[in-house]
């Protein structure tokens, strides 16, 4: 028996007020900050004039570094301990966030590391969804990514720093992110 | 800088709507990313369209949340203040769905909203309406067994904004959603049935097919509203997107009571 799929509901914007609605304490340390093991995830979200976005939302899913995926509850009541691969981080002023948390592992076989990464902000009227992939042999090989050009794939690599990876988001632009669709 | 009137973003509405019934709307209704009658779109949506990609198994599984995370009195926005809050007090409820009909049980739903003058607690806000100090607007819940979610609130304002001269957005809540697996993450707003502003209102038009926005019209249920209390509302949601496999064991086991 086959039933006819419902009609999802409609997206809209997080608007310019979302700040005392979805930020909650500890959102963007998944673990502590200069904790063992702990990386910064960081970048800055810019608009089509290349101007940084003060109002943007972004958000982190991913595996622990094992590559198993975090079933664990506590993502707004952190205890130091539970890690639970998910954070959300609003831009401040100069348009940047900054997330604490651990290295992902891969969760299929043979394929590259990545965040999963969803980005909100006033003025986008829906969410998007993209990943942030970890440097690695595993990104030549990968069937996804060896479809986009280099110019496309180098927006989904995160670039190495010292404490761990920078992650920029264009909305639009010579660099404009790759943004993904999974229907 | 001058704002354009209402008439100028009106007639852009319309134009772009007569395109869309023309091209028989899209298959899939979601808003227009790129939709220039709301002004602060056009430098903040993607010109390229959005590639396809299988989706991995993180991206098959959601966050999961539980009762360490949401004190069930966070349903209620009346509450936790010195009194009551101003304004028309309703309860929102419904049930969050996949695709297929199936519950999004155990999962977290997050609201934020101005006050009943149509006002938000926040320091951007510049609206010269009243502050409510029994009012902050700000809720979360998790969904039941059956992915039933039920908020206890007052009815919010409708607000001016700078979009153009004169704009007011239609009163609404904002609404943030988690469903069975990451591709399903939803951030919308639920409208109020009859709101002389959805025609003019650039957000709400942005989603071009008529149908596709009344999805995002709560209903007046009046088995939701309360004797002496609170008038009801019911908005159901969908959430569509890959999923894993639906096993009934495993999405039934998320810790509960």
């Amino acid at each position: 028996m086959t039933t006819t799929p419902l009609t999802p509901t409609p997206g809209q914007t997080v608007g310019p007020f979302f700040h005392y609605g979805l930020p909650y304490d500890g959102d963007r340390d998944l673990v502590l900050p200069g904790s063992a093991g702990s990386i910064r995830l960081s970048g800055t979200v810019y608009d089509g004039a290349g101007a940084p976005i003060p109002d943007a939302l972004v958000e982190i899913w991913q595996a622990a570094p094992d590559g198993t995926v975090p079933q664990e509850h506590g993502s707004l009541r952190r205890d130091g301990w539970t890690f639970t691969g998910f954070g959300r981080a609003s831009t401040g002023r100069d348009g940047s966030y900054s997330f604490s948390t651990l290295e992902p592992g891969a969760t299929e076989e043979g394929r590259p590391a990545f965040f999963a990464v969803t980005v909100f902000a006033r003025g986008l009227l829906n969410r998007l969804f993209t990943r942030a992939y970890l440097p690695g042999p595993a990104i030549e090989s990968d069937p996804f990514l060896s479809l986009l050009s280099d110019a496309e794939r180098a927006t989904l690599l995160a670039t190495p720093t010292e404490h761990g990876f920078e992650f920029d988001v264009h909305l639009q632009g010579d660099s404009e992110t790759v943004f993904l669709h999974h229907g | 800088m001058t704002l354009d009137s209402q008439a100028t973003v009106s007639a852009e509405i319309a134009a772009i709507a007569a395109d869309a019934e023309a091209a028989g709307f899209e298959t899939v209704p979601q808003p227009q990313l790129a939709y220039p009658p709301y002004r602060s779109s056009v430098l903040r949506s993607p010109t390229r369209d959005p590639k396809h990609a299988d989706p991995e198994t993180i991206e098959l599984w959601a966050p999961a949340f539980g009762h360490r995370d949401v004190d069930p009195l966070e349903a209620d926005l009346t509450i936790g203040h010195a009194g009551e809050p101003i304004g028309e007090r309703i309860t929102i409820t419904g049930r969050v769905t996949d695709g297929e009909g199936r519950p999004v049980r155990h999962q977290l739903v997050e609201i934020w909203q101005a006050n009943a003058g149509g006002r938000y607690v926040h320091k951007r806000d510049q609206h010269p309406a009243p502050l409510d100090p029994n009012f902050t607007g700000a809720g979360r819940c998790l969904t039941d067994g059956d992915g039933n979610y039920r908020f206890q609130t007052i009815k919010p304002g409708p607000y001016p904004w700078r979009n153009h001269h004169n704009a007011w957005r239609p009163a609404h809540v904002h609404f943030s959603l988690f469903g069975h697996a990451f591709t399903q993450r939803l951030v919308t707003q639920m409208y109020f049935p009859g709101d002389p502003l959805f025609a003019l209102d650039p957000i709400y038009q942005s989603i071009t097919d008529p149908k596709a926005r009344e999805a995002l019209v709560a209903t007046y249920d009046h088995d939701v509203t309360t004797h002496e209390w609170a008038t009801g509302y019911r908005w159901d949601i969908v959430l569509t997107g890959a999923s894993r496999t639906w096993i009934e064991s495993v999405d039934a086991a998320g810790e509960d009571h």
